[in-house]
């Protein structure tokens, strides 16, 4: 398979927060949370502070490198279990059809019809704030584009000579399916995760922003820019850093995605909002 | 055409009480949650006692099933419940707003429709060039631009620095309140809608029945005018009916960043200080507004193309 | 001697990818009179369709002409300005295509897609328009034209949707029809139905056809000479009885001994069908010579 100059630039982008995020420990001068100094707030960048401080002194550089962390976390385990219910419902929908199938497709289109930022809100409501919440608010509300697409893989597998072949020499179900459809779908599979990880990485970001996800003082990109926008005026350089680290992060998943998915079939279109 | 608008129609009324109905389970079915978030402070655990007198008082003691049945034949009556904070109907709370997030939702449907149709339209046209390559740069970066700090930015330079705008809040409908939450609004719909359009009219224009129209002595307006646009809207539609929808949901949070008067800013604060009836009813009407957009979109898509009413 | 309608002259075209060009047609020549049906028979990838497409000025990049002329009524296509080209396309040239599935407007009524045709060459208006198209349509004998001018592709069969084309391809009354393999996608029966119908129709008016097909039997049904293409080469030109009796390139000997016939059989009932043993391959090194493949079994012919 040939990847275009797309594809590894978002791999490059990818690469990168990966490791800001696994090696912020390491890289970070300061403590994310607790090097607070208020003698040093609001400071520009400057030789200690590269992206200068924010209103309690603590590092932006410091913090950005640890906010990938948080992003990271939900766009891969949110797009896991949005993986996992798509897959699972399109894919057994799909091979059993009937009342089942239907079912599938009906709570497909009912969860389409919900934008799925308003049902991760109504998820928070009732979660309350929070990364456990969030995970659960991005993992459940999203699946309906992945089971889609596992459904409609499914249907058209079904009837190819092989997965025939398996059915007359006697596979169960659950072997056809986990054997002979489930690997030939997980391209498209793939690129609707990686393309779902860049928006799960956008929705934290703003339920975050409007003080719903990931509570101060954890260093989330969007709650620090919560606070950034109360300063926007004073200290304009704390709004600067994390809303480019998350743009970066998700044009990176989404570049990612979008080679992904033209190196796999360069017909097969993006249908995702 | 009027049998399938009425099918089309009526092929809703499930979606909407399923909808309703996730909605209603996942506000009730969580233990104490109506009760407990209504008394809750925050600090210290509310009075058992209390709690047991307001789930009386609210009928939240009875079977779920009853519980549901109440609740349609109230949102069959236009009855959404009372607010537990202003004890003012959520009906009234919501259409009070509801215009403001129309009108922000047009304007940067407006916005992202003038910019993207003519930008898709070129690049197609010439593959390759440097507006492709620009258009497809900025589209992929639209899609992956945080819209609140993408605001956040645009307000910090037109309003803070430049003085040309006003910051946030509605102004009473003044067009200039409206400008910088429609771009800021508009412009993942924007990025979509350049894509869509170029790999439409892209495909549009490699079909043979293009050939055909070239075969017949036809100038490149006319053949652009006569068969690229229409085949070409086809998709766009369904792009635009798509993201009008999903504006609403991000407008959310655009509206709590310009502060905008809208149903987007009444259901964060309402979820904030968890005003349970009222996060249900805005969340039901975005729902509604989503499935009646896309209902009109199938309806708009029937009559350009003559191949949907056939079945 | 008349002078000819179309008049090829040492027609070369390649595809232009950067500085190289690799050839596709090489030296082809050769010319329709007024009134004549004329047909190139090749396989796949002869070249056949792209000589008519140069015909129309209709070759997209990367594809382009590199020496020879086209000379239609006197002028010369490939020099000719866009707009005068495009006056003549459709209005003196006209073309029909391989698929009538896909080379109609869905979101059109075919009455609309003939009509345009009067609107562009005749500077009709819609309603006048729209009149001549029931014309035409009961022309190509569609039944019913005045109802069918309002159907949409999809709801007409191939067959009726090759009729279309055809309407719109003879609406202005042309001096020359292209028709680029407008059998080949559909039935048998319809085949022939739609065969008779160009040819009935050309020669009523006295409109000349250049008939691109690979199937030697329907060129035969429709044309008066056949010019034989290989690997970008016209290898043969003759009359088409003269063809049938006497060919005379191993090629052509052995395109016709893949034509299955009545009475060709051996004594277990069966007919054998000889295959061409023939691979295009690299275009690169073609030259003129080469076009004599050493590929043909030249042992095997009937």
């Amino acid at each position: 398979m040939r990847f275009g100059f797309n594809f590894w630039l978002g791999a490059t982008l990818t690469a990168l927060v990966i490791f800001a995020g696994i090696l912020a420990p390491w890289i970070a001068p300061f403590d994310p949370v607790f090097n607070a100094d208020l003698m040093n707030s609001e400071l520009p960048p400057d030789a200690t502070f590269w992206f200068g401080t924010d209103a309690q002194g603590r590092d932006v550089l410091t913090r950005t490198l640890y906010g990938a962390q948080i992003s990271l976390t939900v766009g891969i385990v949110s797009q896991l279990i949005n993986s996992l219910i798509g897959v699972t419902l399109g894919m057994t929908g799909g091979y059993w059809g009937g009342w089942w199938d239907d079912l599938v497709s009906g709570l497909t289109n009912v969860m389409l019809a919900i934008p799925s930022l308003i049902f991760a809100l109504a998820v928070l409501a009732v979660l309350g704030p929070g990364l456990p919440s969030l995970l659960i608010a991005l993992g459940l509300t999203n699946w309906s584009w992945t089971c889609r697409v596992a459904r409609s893989s499914t249907l058209s597998l079904k009837s190819q000579g092989y997965v025939q072949a398996a059915k007359i020499l006697g596979y169960g179900d659950m072997r056809i399916m986990f054997t002979q459809i489930l690997p030939n779908m997980m391209g498209p599979i793939l690129v609707m995760a990686t393309l779902g990880m860049g928006s799960a990485v956008l929705s934290e970001a703003a339920l975050s922003f409007i003080g719903l996800g990931i509570q101060p003082p954890s260093p989330s990109w969007g709650s620090m820019l919560t606070d950034a926008r109360q300063l926007i005026q004073l200290a304009p350089w704390i709004a600067v850093f994390p809303g480019l680290a998350i743009f970066l992060t998700v044009l990176g998943f989404n570049l990612l995605g979008d080679g992904l998915r033209d190196s796999l079939d360069p017909h097969m279109r993006t249908r995702k909002p | 055409m009027f049998i399938f608008t009425i099918r089309r129609v009526l092929q809703t009324i499930p979606t909407v009480i399923v909808a309703a109905l996730i909605i209603f389970v996942i506000f009730s079915v969580v233990p104490g949650t109506f009760a407990t978030s209504l008394l809750a402070d925050g600090k210290r655990a509310a009075d058992p006692q209390l709690i047991a007198r307001l789930n009386e008082e609210l009928g939240l003691n009875k079977p779920l099933v009853e519980r549901f049945a109440t609740y349609i034949t109230n949102l069959a009556h236009f009855n959404l419940g009372t607010s537990f904070r202003t004890r003012q109907p959520v009906i009234n709370l919501i259409t009070d707003r509801i215009w403001a997030s129309f009108i922000l939702a047009s304007a940067a449907m407006m916005f992202a429709l003038i910019v993207a149709l003519p930008l898709g339209f070129i690049a197609a046209l010439r593959p390759g060039s440097i507006v492709d390559t620009a258009t497809m740069i900025g589209a992929v970066s639209g899609l992956s631009v945080p819209e609140f700090w993408l605001g956040l930015v645009l307000m910090y330079i037109f309003a803070l620095q430049l003085n040309w705008l006003p910051s946030f809040g509605y102004g009473d409908g003044s067009f200039q309140n409206l400008i910088l939450p429609a771009i800021t609004l508009g412009v993942a719909p924007m990025a979509l809608l350049a894509r869509t359009t170029r790999a439409g009219v892209l495909d549009v224009l490699h079909s043979d029945f293009i050939r055909t129209a070239h075969a017949k002595g036809m100038s490149d307006v006319k053949v652009m005018r006569w068969h690229v646009a229409r085949n070409a809207l086809v998709l766009i539609i369904t792009t635009v009916g798509l993201q009008f929808g999903s504006l609403v949901g991000q407008a959310v949070i655009i509206e709590k960043l310009f502060a905008w008067p809208g149903i987007g800013s009444l259901l964060v604060d309402s979820v904030a200080i968890r005003d349970i009836p009222v996060v249900q009813g805005t969340i039901l009407v975005i729902v509604l507004w989503f499935l009646a957009i896309n209902t009109a979109v199938d309806l708009i898509y029937a009559a350009i193309d003559p191949r949907i009413k056939q079945g | 001697m008349t002078q000819p309608l179309l008049d090829i002259r040492n027609l070369h075209l390649g595809l232009r990818l950067g500085r190289d060009l690799h050839p596709l047609l090489n030296d082809i020549s050769f010319q329709i009179m007024p009134g004549e049906a004329y047909g190139l028979v090749g396989e796949s990838g002869s070249g056949k369709s792209i000589t008519s497409l140069a015909v129309m000025g209709l070759l997209r990049k990367p594809l382009s002409v590199s020496g020879g002329e086209i000379i239609f009524k006197d002028r010369n296509l490939l020099t000719l300005p866009k707009r005068e080209m495009r006056r003549l396309r459709g209005k003196n040239v006209a073309m029909i295509f391989q698929e009538p599935m896909t080379a109609l407007n869905p979101l059109s009524t075919v009455g609309r897609q003939i009509a345009e045709m009067f609107i562009l060459h005749q500077g009709k208006n819609w309603r006048e328009a729209r009149r001549l198209a029931v014309d035409s349509l009961a022309r190509v004998r569609v039944p019913n034209p005045e109802r069918r001018v309002n159907d949409y592709p999809h709801q007409m069969s191939g067959g009726l949707r090759q009729r279309v084309m055809i309407a719109i391809a003879l609406a202005c009354d042309p001096d020359l029809l292209i028709a680029d393999e407008p059998t080949t996608a559909l039935d048998v029966t319809v085949q022939a139905e739609v065969l008779k119908l160009i040819k009935d129709l050309c020669a009523e008016r006295q409109t000349a056809v250049l008939f691109i097909s690979h199937d030697l039997g329907v060129i035969a049904a429709v044309c008066q000479r056949v010019g034989v293409m290989y690997a970008g080469c016209l290898v043969e030109e003759n009359s088409t009885d003269r063809l049938f009796s006497d060919p005379q390139h191993p090629y052509t000997r052995g395109l016709l001994g893949a034509l299955p016939r009545l009475g060709g059989r051996l004594e277990n009932g069966r007919q054998r069908l000889v295959d061409i043993d023939s691979i295009i391959t690299d275009r690169s090194i073609l030259t003129k010579t080469r076009c004599i493949a050493p590929r043909i079994k030249e042992g095997s012919t009937p």
